[in-house]
């Protein structure tokens, strides 16, 4: 059980995180650190940053300046050294749901499930199965284990790239828009899927959304990033009804 | 002859045959002789010692024909005047009235006899089997029973090694025999003596065997032109009878005992030479030939098809993904393989790189599988390069949100290819696949420059045996179009499959 006492008190801690696209700086020095078991949100206007931070955090991006560490896995500006291993330390503890899930549509259901645990961390197939049936079932997809994707609503993709991500047990999930394909109707049952996960599984949950009513009914903190700078954190209450810069307000649509 | 094949002479001969032969004012000999010239066609490319370029005169022609030529247009009281035409077209352009005669090597074989008026012989040459020095088991035709004999492809010779009992193989030129007999690829050749000591008894390792049977150059007139044909003959006769045309021969160094014969020609003896032999129609003997080029054609099409499809996918990986240099090679590949014609690339496969290869390796047994080999090969290679830009554009079809999820899963690069982006690619790939494979099975035919005897060439071959191109050409169209035809509808299934599930 060292492994677990080696583990950091926080999930994740980004300290004086810069990237530039060009000349462009669209992360200026952003610090946070979100706690274990937390579920956070990343919200603010399109081009505030959020989505390019979720990408940095998620290793699908290098960055210029500031460190990254998700868990145990210590991310650096540029490419190359320990870099390979850092990254590859990374997957191992975390997981991502794309906004368009990127489900393979080459493979079922199960299939897209099984595929990580098989061919990347060695695991049997019938082991690997046994994982996917339970987290079918977690997700509500038991009855559809063997349809294509392309035979699948939004929804149903959705939570089978979410068991696809459970699957290879991370500690903390990013979760990319999660919100942009559903209808209105079927966030409610995200929610409550995502608050089961998180209680059951212990995840760390991190997502990015513009959704605030969503942020508000799920999370525990909230980040608002405007323009590369994180302006607001706190309780998504506090920071999405009474936030205290004017610039949260503008884009909240609050008048003062 | 000297080179080239016969197969567009008689096609095109065939073609034009007897519609060209317009009404005449006047003979040919009246109007020859009004123009006080002989106008006579051949070829000076390549023509040492019949008719070429002399090198100490440049501008000025040489060869034992220019000096016969000169010898017989003195006989009928003209001047003798060269015009130069493509060998392999010497028979259409004479039917097209580019010249009064064609005298350049002109063997008199049965479906020439058939197009042409040929006058008497002026030349007996010998056909000529020539072996390695090395090669003690090789005592003349009958030791050669089941093994592989070069010869140029619907020559005399070539008539001559398809009564036999050994394998004809066919060359389109008169170095390649030679050189493949060198390579331990044929175990003889048999071609005129005149090519036998230009191009094969000046190679040390190769000595003659034996003398396997005569046949005759003659000069070819057009088949109404009768009375400048028997002028000729006169001509000819009175040539060979005072012993000139034998001066000649001894001044070329091309002179032997037979030409003795000529001196008593008489027109008995060329109505025995002209005597054609029973036609051959087409049969169910030259069907089952068919099926069999067929055969080769699909096995060299689908080994070659395998090797384009599995490298092509390595060359496209390497370029899109290969570290630089790597890249930059499988670029230049593709470039290069696509920028030159396949003929070439053939060409240096089978002739170049092979027997370099074998030298190196100093291997040579299993020399008889090398032109299957190289044809496997040669079009494998160059179709690899046009499928790796197929996957390529496959690859780039794919969403790049692919690679990141297979990313995110941590799969490595490698992982990702095998198991998320080429599973994708191929069937993005597959129509454009089904549409070269079709291709290449009628690009196939190429391998015929390489000894392969496919279906294209064995048409060809029947065609000139039967004396008919309708037949052989319908069987070989139809044969092709069933290999081709359940392919191109798979890739239009394949096709409809990819738009309803993109």
């Amino acid at each position: 059980m060292s492994e677990i006492e080696d583990k950091p008190a926080s999930a994740i801690e980004v300290t004086g995180l810069v990237k530039k696209y060009g000349d462009r700086t669209v992360l200026k020095e952003i610090s946070y650190e979100i706690g274990r078991g937390q579920v956070a949100a990343l919200v603010g206007p399109s081009g505030g940053g959020k989505s390019t931070a979720l990408r940095c955090m998620t290793a699908l991006e290098s960055f210029h300046g500031g460190t990254i560490r998700i868990s145990s896995a210590k991310l650096t500006p540029g490419a190359g050294g320990s870099h390979a291993d850092e990254i590859r330390k990374l997957r191992l503890v975390s997981g991502l749901v794309f906004q368009s899930w990127n489900l393979f549509p080459h493979m079922s259901a199960v299939e897209n499930i099984c595929e990580a645990p098989v061919q990347v961390k060695g695991e049997s197939p019938s082991k690997a199965m046994d994982h996917a049936k339970e987290l079918l079932e977690k997700v509500g997809l038991s009855h559809r284990a063997t349809a294509m994707p392309r035979n699948m609503s939004g929804g149903e993709q959705q939570r089978c790239a979410i068991a696809r991500a459970l699957a290879m047990r991370p500690e903390i999930l990013f979760m990319d828009e999660p919100t942009s394909a559903l209808d209105p109707q079927r966030v409610g049952d995200l929610v409550e899927l995502l608050q089961k996960l998180t209680t059951e599984e212990k995840l760390t949950l991190v997502m990015v959304t513009h959704e605030m009513k969503f942020a508000t009914e799920l999370a525990d903190r909230a980040l608002v990033l405007y323009e590369g700078l994180v302006i607001e954190d706190g309780p998504p209450k506090e920071v999405l009804e009474s936030p205290k810069d004017p610039r949260t307000r503008a884009f909240l649509g609050l008048e003062d | 002859m000297k080179r080239g094949s016969w197969v567009p002479v008689a096609l095109t001969a065939l073609a034009i045959g007897s519609t060209s032969c317009g009404p005449h004012e006047s003979s040919a000999l009246a109007r020859m002789r009004a123009a006080g010239v002989l106008r006579w066609g051949g070829d000076v490319q390549g023509g040492e010692p019949y008719v070429f370029e002399d090198e100490a005169n440049p501008g000025q022609l040489t060869g034992f024909e220019v000096e016969l030529a000169d010898a017989i247009a003195r006989e009928l009281g003209v001047r003798a005047e060269f015009v130069q035409n493509d060998w392999s077209n010497l028979v259409p352009s004479l039917e097209r009235n580019s010249f009064d005669v064609a005298m350049n090597g002109l063997e008199v074989t049965p479906a020439r006899a058939d197009t042409v008026r040929f006058t008497r012989p002026y030349f007996i040459f010998s056909a000529q089997l020539v072996a390695r020095r090395d090669d003690p088991t090789v005592t003349g035709m009958a030791s050669l029973a089941g093994r592989r004999v070069g010869t140029l492809s619907n020559s005399y010779s070539w008539d001559l090694l398809n009564q036999s009992d050994s394998i004809p193989v066919s060359y389109e030129g008169t170095e390649e025999p030679y050189a493949d007999l060198e390579g331990h690829r044929v175990d003889g050749v048999l071609l005129d003596d005149i090519i036998a000591s230009r191009y094969g008894l000046v190679r040390p390792s190769l000595h003659l065997v034996e003398d396997v049977d005569d046949g005759y150059y003659a000069i070819a007139c057009r088949q109404a032109d009768e009375d400048l044909c028997d002028a000729i003959d006169d001509a000819l006769a009175s040539i060979a009878q005072s012993g000139e045309l034998r001066r000649i021969f001894a001044r070329w160094n091309i002179d032997a005992d037979r030409e003795e014969r000529l001196a008593s020609w008489t027109d008995d003896d060329t109505r025995a030479m002209l005597l054609v032999r029973e036609h051959q129609s087409f049969s169910s003997h030259h069907a089952m030939l068919f099926v069999e080029g067929a055969g080769v054609t699909l096995f060299v099409s689908a080994f070659a098809m395998c090797l384009a499809v599995l490298f092509g996918l390595g060359l496209a990986l390497a370029r899109m993904y290969g570290p630089k240099p790597l890249s930059l090679l499988a670029t230049s590949y593709v470039e290069l393989f696509r920028g030159t014609p396949v003929l070439l690339q053939l060409y240096v496969l089978y002739y170049g790189a092979m027997p370099w290869l074998r030298h190196a390796l100093d291997w040579d047994s299993a020399t008889q599988y090398d032109a299957m080999v190289a044809a496997i090969l040669g079009l494998g290679l160059n179709y690899a390069a046009y499928e790796s830009e197929i996957y390529r554009a496959g690859i780039q079809a794919i969403p790049p949100g692919q690679m990141e999820a297979a990313k995110v899963l941590g799969m490595s690069q490698g992982l990702a290819l095998r198991r998320v982006i080429v599973p994708q690619a191929v069937r993005i790939a597959l129509p454009g696949m089904t549409n070269d494979f079709i291709a290449l099975l009628k690009d196939s035919s190429l391998v015929s420059v390489i000894t392969v005897v496919e279906l294209t060439k064995r048409m060809t071959i029947s065609a000139v045996e039967v004396r008919s191109w309708l037949i052989p050409g319908l069987l070989c169209a139809a044969l092709y179009m069933a290999m081709s035809y359940p392919l191109s509808v798979l890739s239009r299934k394949l096709e409809e499959r990819l738009a309803r599930n993109p």
